[in-house]
């Protein structure tokens, strides 16, 4: 059949032609140009616009960077040594650097000790943020660390919290004696024994042992307040959240009625209000006499504010699982603790990961309104002692440039690890 | 013979009340309500025996007396003799002020941040992915700040526009930027304003009912009006008319330098701007990542059935995906809202007389009523929240999926 084809044509290739590359204008740089960024007119308008909007942005901002002065005493001197030029007067925060992180009443020898809390801390969190790499051992450090950072940052005897560390393990161990009799009775058990530790470590806690220089809190400030505040309060809010959001699902009516009206009523008002029910009316509610520290009342406050918007997160989790899961739990026989521990929780966090992390960064960014109520931390120190002071006076771009690109590094490296770790716990194969 | 029994009723016991599911909830709940009970019993006592230490009692009768101080940006009549319920007032006017118009500006932000983070364009791309991280990742309390600082550190002090050759001149000569705010001109309302603006709302009113029927009509018919310059006509034709015959009753009152400040005009406050503009940029950041969200979730065979369909882009984004993208857009845009109100209270950093500057700050430092402020200004909010709330529902009901 072919010969007679063959015979009808003048001419048949019978070879390939070897591939030839594609025109210059569709490759490479052109083309990803031409994609990219000039596809359509409208595109090219606002591509040239952007370039525009760029490069006024670094014209105004990288002489300033690259020209900046970080040696000298004070503005003046900074103007000196600029001499009319564009340039920023970096020289504040090398000067007032230990303020800034560290506050200006905490004393000048003790800096190591939160230095060393805040390197420990990564210790400790590895091994609940990288859970599938790390041995589990290293767990038992997370558990030590917030007595041992308590121990460093505030000082005084090591007995206090070492006994309270006790106190815990003591819980600990009647609480699993118990959980053969029932989840409830454990937890009630676990608590009791807590509560008598804690009455004991305050009676036999006078012991010095291992002495720091006891440091009040009212000496905290700069960005470690802003850490001390975020870390605590965040991990508090986590297991009060969860109790709330179990709490608003639960069948139970007056259990929850009480925890709907606290998470929508804290959750309606803004955080400032509760800041000041933590600086001038809390004291009004604790018994005649007491000195609550300022912190641990605003440590309550902020505690009570987060674990109301975790709440709400985990309900959505809750809320998204199927109800399968329930009735699973249901027909394998486990009761309500066993079934919410093993079947819903685990499920129902890991879809309120982004959530929580969302929680967890706005708190933590929110931690700077303790400046309002005259609290010293990074933003009420640029606010208050340094600016105020002859020496740095106007000197607004740097510190407050300092101050925000501090947050935008933390912030920005905690929704990345979350966004990491909803990969990592991707457990459905699509 | 059986003798058939019912099996033995069992007797109550105590450890039934923790055992037996029918009674363990009661149990429960009752000792939940104890708690309860006991923690504001407490509580209470103890605000008794402080007040009574102090010497003070509960009373609102302070809210009646002369505030003695001044606001310098007020909507309503105010002066420092006036009583501390009309500073608080003022102050709710305020708050409300500021959320509108960082509601309205911050959607707007929000929304072309969010379009143009979906663009072909790397470069546009990028530099909204920019925006969007930069702002979210920073307190809003240090951009307040910020602004506020650029506000009044930055920009000419009045004095600089006096003279021949002055260092800083006014914008179109109306507009001037100075440290103590910006000076835009006043409309002056004459007599029969009232009907040019009473015609221009119901020209507002009368474009959406147009856009409401044409659109109808679309759904009905499938015969399209043509929606943007009749919109366009509707709003502006009948009021610059009205305008016109009742004989120019709305003029305009420019700004003038004269002694130390601008004289005339209206003056927006250094403090109002600061928070605005920071409300408004630090809130569109989070109002783009929702928007971006709401267009991705409508699925991609939407917009390729419609292109099926022979419609054109436009057409697609207004009739196809921007209908069933609010849906999922409406409900996080309006807790940003909330989120706005709520952030606005921040105004007592940078001096800008809200509720929380005045009920929550001078009144309360002055009369010393701690309690009563606090809770009256939470009070506030909560009828707020609750009231956007409301809102939201009656809206989520409105849009919802109907499904059968």
């Amino acid at each position: 059949m072919s010969d007679t084809h063959a015979e009808s044509v003048a001419y048949v290739r019978d070879s390939m032609l070897p591939e030839s590359p594609p025109p210059a204008a569709e490759t490479g740089v052109t083309k990803w140009m031409k994609q990219n960024l000039f596809a359509t007119i409208p595109n090219s308008v606002l591509t040239v616009a952007a370039i525009v909007v760029i490069y006024f942005l670094l014209a105004a901002t990288l002489p300033w960077i690259l020209n900046g002065i970080w040696n000298a005493a004070s503005i003046r001197e900074c103007r000196e040594i600029l001499d009319g030029a564009t340039g920023g007067c970096f020289a504040v925060l090398s000067d007032r650097w230990n303020q800034l992180l560290f506050g200006f009443k905490y004393p000048s020898t003790e800096y190591w000790r939160p230095a060393l809390a805040f390197l420990l801390l990564f210790v400790a969190a590895a091994p609940v943020m990288f859970f599938k790499y790390l041995p589990r051992q290293m767990l038992l450090f997370t558990g030590v660390y917030p007595f041992l950072a308590f121990w460093l940052i505030w000082g005084g005897s090591i007995v206090p919290p070492l006994l309270l560390l006790l106190g815990f393990v003591a819980a600990y161990v009647a609480f699993k004696a118990l959980e053969k009799r029932g989840f409830g009775v454990a937890v009630l058990g676990g608590l009791g024994v807590l509560v008598v530790a804690i009455l004991l470590a305050g009676s036999i806690g006078k012991i010095e042992v291992l002495r720091l220089e006891q440091v009040p809190s009212r000496d905290m400030g700069g960005f470690m307040l802003n850490m001390i505040l975020g870390t605590v309060c965040v991990s508090l809010s986590i297991p009060i959240g969860i109790a709330l959001a179990l709490g608003r699902q639960s069948d139970m009516p007056i259990i929850k009625w009480i925890c709907v009206v606290f998470i929508e009523f804290i959750r309606g008002v803004p955080l400032i209000t509760l800041l000041f029910v933590a600086n001038v009316v809390l004291a009004y509610f604790l018994p005649p006499g007491t000195t609550f520290d300022l912190i641990i009342r605003v440590i309550i406050m902020i505690t009570a504010f987060a674990s109301a918007y975790i709440a709400e997160v985990i309900r959505g989790g809750l809320a998204a699982l199927p109800r399968g899961q329930y009735e699973a739990g249901d027909s394998l026989g486990l009761d309500y603790a066993q079934a919410m521990r093993l079947i819903i929780l685990p499920q129902a966090l890991k879809i309120s990961i982004p959530g929580i992390v969302n929680v967890a960064v706005g708190l933590f960014k929110d931690t700077t309104l303790v400046s309002v109520i005259s609290m010293f931390d990074l933003v009420g120190m640029i606010r208050g002692p340094i600016l105020a002071s002859t020496d740095w006076n106007g000197v607004y771009w740097e510190l407050f440039g300092f101050a925000a690109l501090l947050f935008f590094v933390v912030c920005y490296g905690v929704s990345q690890y979350s966004q990491w770790l909803e990969r990592e716990l991707n457990t459905d194969h699509r | 013979m059986t003798i058939m029994t019912d099996p033995q009723q069992e007797s109550f016991r105590p450890s039934m009340l923790l055992n037996d599911t029918r009674y363990r909830s009661y149990t429960f709940q009752f000792i939940a309500l104890m708690v309860l009970i006991g923690i504001i019993a407490y509580l209470g006592y103890n605000l008794v025996l402080n007040l009574r230490a102090a010497g003070l009692n509960i009373s609102y009768e302070f809210l009646g007396e002369p505030a003695g101080y001044d606001i310098n940006q007020t909507l309503v009549e105010y002066t420092s003799r006036s009583s501390h319920l009309t500073a608080a007032i003022v102050g709710i006017l305020n708050t409300l002020l500021v959320a509108f118009l960082a509601c309205a500006t911050a959607t707007i932000f929000g929304v072309i941040a969010g379009v143009l983070r979906l663009s072909n364009n790397w470069l546009i791309r990028k530099l909204m992915s920019g925006y969007v991280e930069a702002f979210r990742n920073v307190p809003v309390l240090i951009w307040i700040i910020i602004i506020f600082t650029i506000m009044t550190a930055v920009l000419p002090a009045p004095s600089a526009f006096r003279g021949d050759d002055p260092d800083a001149s006014m914008i179109l000569g109306s507009v001037a930027f100075t440290n103590r705010g910006v000076y835009v001109p006043m409309p002056v309302w004459g007599p029969g304003s009232m009907v040019v603006v009473v015609t221009f709302i119901l020209s507002v009113i009368g474009v959406f009912a147009y856009r409401r029927y044409a659109k109808k009509l679309l759904y009905a018919t499938g015969k399209l009006l043509p929606m943007g310059w009749p919109s366009l006509a509707i709003l502006f034709v009948p009021s610059i008319l009205v305008f016109f015959i009742m004989g120019q009753p709305i003029t305009l009152d420019f700004p003038e330098l004269g002694g130390f400040n601008f004289r005339g005009g209206l003056q927006i406050g250094a403090p109002l701007i600061a928070l605005w503009f920071a409300l408004s940029i630090y809130t569109g950041a989070f109002i783009a990542e929702n928007v971006r969200a709401g267009i991705l979730a409508v699925s991609k065979g939407q917009t390729e059935a419609a292109a099926s369909l022979g419609l054109r882009p436009r057409r697609i984004m207004n009739l196809v995906i921007l209908p069933q993208a609010l849906r999922v857009i409406i409900p996080p845009l309006i807790s940003q809202y909330l989120n706005i109100t709520k952030n606005s209270s921040l105004a007592i950093a940078v001096g800008y007389a809200d509720i929380t500057a005045t009920l929550g700050g001078i009144t309360l430092n002055q009369t010393g009523r701690a309690i009563e402020c606090v809770l009256l200004l939470m009070l506030f909010y909560l009828l707020i929240s609750l009231g956007i709330s409301a809102v939201m529902n009656i809206y989520n009901n409105a849009v919802r999926l109907k499904e059968r």
